[in-house]
């Protein structure tokens, strides 16, 4: 897509102006995946920082994690290689600093677990996110009903705390996630751990259909889109699709068993992210 | 210390907590399945029919009650306090792990599921867990850790016997803690038909309380039995600690007797001071895995770290929230023994009372060694011998040398 550029917003409305954007150019948008740090913080960064201008639209970022239960096997290496240099809290949060010296206008939202979050400190962590300029956290393992510990300093913090919904969330459940839910809301497009199954576009379909009557946020729906093809196919029926395993095994395949690593990897992660974007655009009618 | 509660069995709370700890920090995909999961548990609960169920099959099948055992020859050699065994390691299975794996697989059956899938360490939840699929004609699957396995080959063999298929997970420390984290993988991909027993009174709620109310039947014996037997309650009690359940199933019944010391015996491994150890609460501070707040072994970033102890069953980073509360309300003393402590007190046991004890028990009996002389003889000490050591013979020769 052709970035336009906007004024510096400390806000924390980057989110909405991306959707809003996206809405005028009629198209869904791309969010893209990669852990911090992986395969290496200099590695990390060029991908990072080359993520927009080959149509990431929004731009989640993975806090590392011993023990990433809703993940498979590729964001779980990804963590792996991520923690094979420590990688905390304060160095994702540097990476998103620096991130934003060049790039004000992409959100940026951090996805993790709960406990190197906990452990850092709730309001410790709010505000160090937001004088980074993240917009948005995903915790995976903080549904609503234990949320509200983290979400009241993320709030004060105007960072959106963003919520999973699954194909097992039923109608009657579903109140009590998106009565809390800013930002967008995140569709987990498979009952199963990410990387592993293929979303079902039928499914995904119904189930935004059954979304959309319980909220008027944009939906993202993410777990199960590997190829350009599949990113076209479900973002035809939502705001935005989420590409995550398929973008970190290619980071994966860049580093030799000797731990080296190719240095045209960044090159072929984006060009890969441009064909998503490619293949996203045009979805709508 | 915080301040007295007037009891201490009113918790969990209705979403689960025991103060700070507990909850459910699950992602949204598990959530409906535990919800489905307390549902199904409270209805057994106000049904008598289920009651009667898990009796008669305590009765029959497990071989309930348990013994309690006056360990005479030990009680000597200590020359101190007055030595009970509570013998659910002559448990149909070999440990108190039957008592749950009863309990949870009725309330699977009565949700309809068709699939057992459950973690294991030393394997005694794992073959517990086996034999009531085997005894229920349901499809089971087990994992745990290839370090685990690797240590106790004689249990993994016995899960196959049973019917079930055990998955090696090779992943992280290829321990409990990995074997957790497949199982909780394998749930959220398996929503339909498939239920997670628990093997330990941890994880999402209600399995921490679910998991209690079935172990208590420990605690509820030994108040019968020891009544019978000496026309009082017992001064202390003494149970291993890992992830928990058999020293809630033993405290929990006299938590609101206030003249019962408890101990729970946490492994120390090569020492806490080694940092080679798996003692959450000797050791570790609170924080947030596989489902619940509780005590964890962490690193400064929160990433969770290896467990070390001889006792495979005892080797996870965490324990049950009850007893994080437990100790954070100063109604149980948790301390620790090492394993060298515990292969002396297995030997000491073996000779002495003729029952070779698991090494989880063995921690506890270890702890014993070192209060009992120092209490009066009048004070009577009740400790859980949860579990047979048949399972543990090969890891005992190899570390005291022995060729078999």
């Amino acid at each position: 897509m052709s970035r336009i550029a906007s004024e510096v917003d400390n806000s924390g409305n980057r989110i909405a102006q991306r959707f809003a954007l996206l809405q005028k150019h009629k198209r869904p948008g791309l969010v893209t995946f990669i852990t911090a740090n992986d395969p290496t913080p200099e590695m990390f960064m060029q991908i990072f920082e080359g993520l927009p201008s080959v149509g990431a639209d929004l731009i989640e970022i993975g806090i590392p994690f011993s023990d990433p239960m809703a993940d498979g096997p590729s964001i779980q290496a990804s963590s792996q290689r991520s923690l094979k240099h420590r990688t905390n809290i304060n160095d994702v949060l540097t990476a998103v600093a620096e991130f934003r010296r060049s790039e004000i206008d992409t959100p940026v939202i951090l996805m993790g677990y709960y406990n190197p979050i906990y452990h850092y400190g709730g309001q410790e962590f709010a505000e160090a996110a937001a004088r980074a300029g993240v917009d948005g956290v995903i915790v995976v393992d903080l549904p609503p009903e234990e949320a509200e510990e983290l979400n009241v300093h993320l709030r004060a913090n105007d960072i959106h705390m963003i919520f999973l919904t699954a194909p097992t969330s039923s109608d009657e459940r579903l109140p009590t996630i998106l009565s809390k839910a800013s930002g967008f809301v995140y569709y987990v497009a498979i009952a199963g751990i990410t990387g592993t199954a293929v979303a079902d576009e039928q499914a995904v379909k119904t189930a935004m259909a059954r979304l959309r009557r319980h909220t008027k946020l944009p939906i993202a729906v993410g777990f199960g889109i590997k190829t350009p093809q599949q990113a076209r196919a479900i973002s035809a029926h939502c705001d935005a699709a989420v590409v995550g395993s398929a973008i970190v095994d290619i980071v994966g395949k860049g580093v030799a068993a000797d731990g080296k690593v190719d240095p045209s990897l960044s090159t072929k992660v984006l060009e890969f992210v441009k064909s998503l974007a490619t293949g996203l655009h045009g979805a709508w009618p | 210390m915080a301040e007295a509660p007037n009891t201490y069995k009113a918790g969990a709370d209705d979403n689960g907590h025991f103060g700070l700890f507990g909850g459910r920090y699950v992602a949204e995909t598990l959530m409906p399945l535990i919800l489905e999961v307390e549902r199904a548990y409270n209805a057994c609960r106000a049904d008598p029919k289920f009651a009667a169920e898990l009796t008669h099959l305590n009765t029959h099948y497990a071989g309930r009650p348990s013994a309690l055992y006056f360990a005479e020859r030990l009680t000597a050699h200590f020359g101190g306090a007055k030595l009970y065994f509570k013998r659910d390691e002559l448990n149909h299975t070999g440990s108190h792990k039957i008592n749950n794996c009863l309990g949870q697989i009725l309330v699977a059956r009565r949700m309809g599921k068709t699939r057992i899938i459950a973690e294991t360490g030393a394997g005694q939840h794992g073959v517990a867990t086996a034999t009531v699929c085997a005894r229920f004609g349901l499809k089971c699957v087990i994992y745990m850790g290839a370090k685990d396995i690797e240590r106790q080959k004689s249990n993994v063999f016995r899960m196959r016997l049973l019917g079930a298929e055990v998955r090696p997970v090779e992943k992280g420390s290829a321990t409990l803690k990995d074997a957790m984290n497949e199982a909780l993988r394998d749930w959220v991909a398996n929503v339909n038909d498939t239920y997670y027993l628990i093997g330990t009174a941890a994880g999402p709620h209600p399995y921490p309380t679910m998991v209690r109310d079935f172990q208590s039947v420990i605690g509820e014996e030994v108040r019968d039995q020891l009544h019978a037997a000496e026309g009082r309650l017992p001064d202390s009690l003494v149970a291993a600690v890992g992830g928990g359940s058999n020293a809630i199933g033993l405290f929990h019944p006299f938590l609101d007797d206030v003249g019962v010391k408890m101990f729970g015996v946490e492994a120390a491994g090569r020492g806490i001071n080694t940092g080679e150890h798996a003692a959450s609460i000797a050791g570790g501070s609170p924080g947030v895995l596989h489902g619940n707040r509780t005590y964890l072994l962490q690193d400064e970033n929160g990433q969770i770290t290896d467990a070390h102890s001889i006792s495979a069953g005892l080797d996870y980073p965490g324990i049950g929230p009850e007893h994080a509360w437990l100790h954070f309300q100063g109604r149980v003393d948790y301390v620790s023994a090492t394993d060298i402590e515990a292969l002396d007190a297995f030997q000491l046991c073996s000779k002495l009372e003729g029952i070779l004890p698991a090494l989880e028990p063995a921690h506890a009996l270890a702890y014993v060694t070192r209060a009992a002389p120092k209490l009066p003889k009048d004070h009577i000490m009740v400790m859980n011998m949860c579990g047979r050591g048949d399972k543990d013979v090969f890891t005992v020769a190899e570390a005291l040398g022995a060729k078999l």
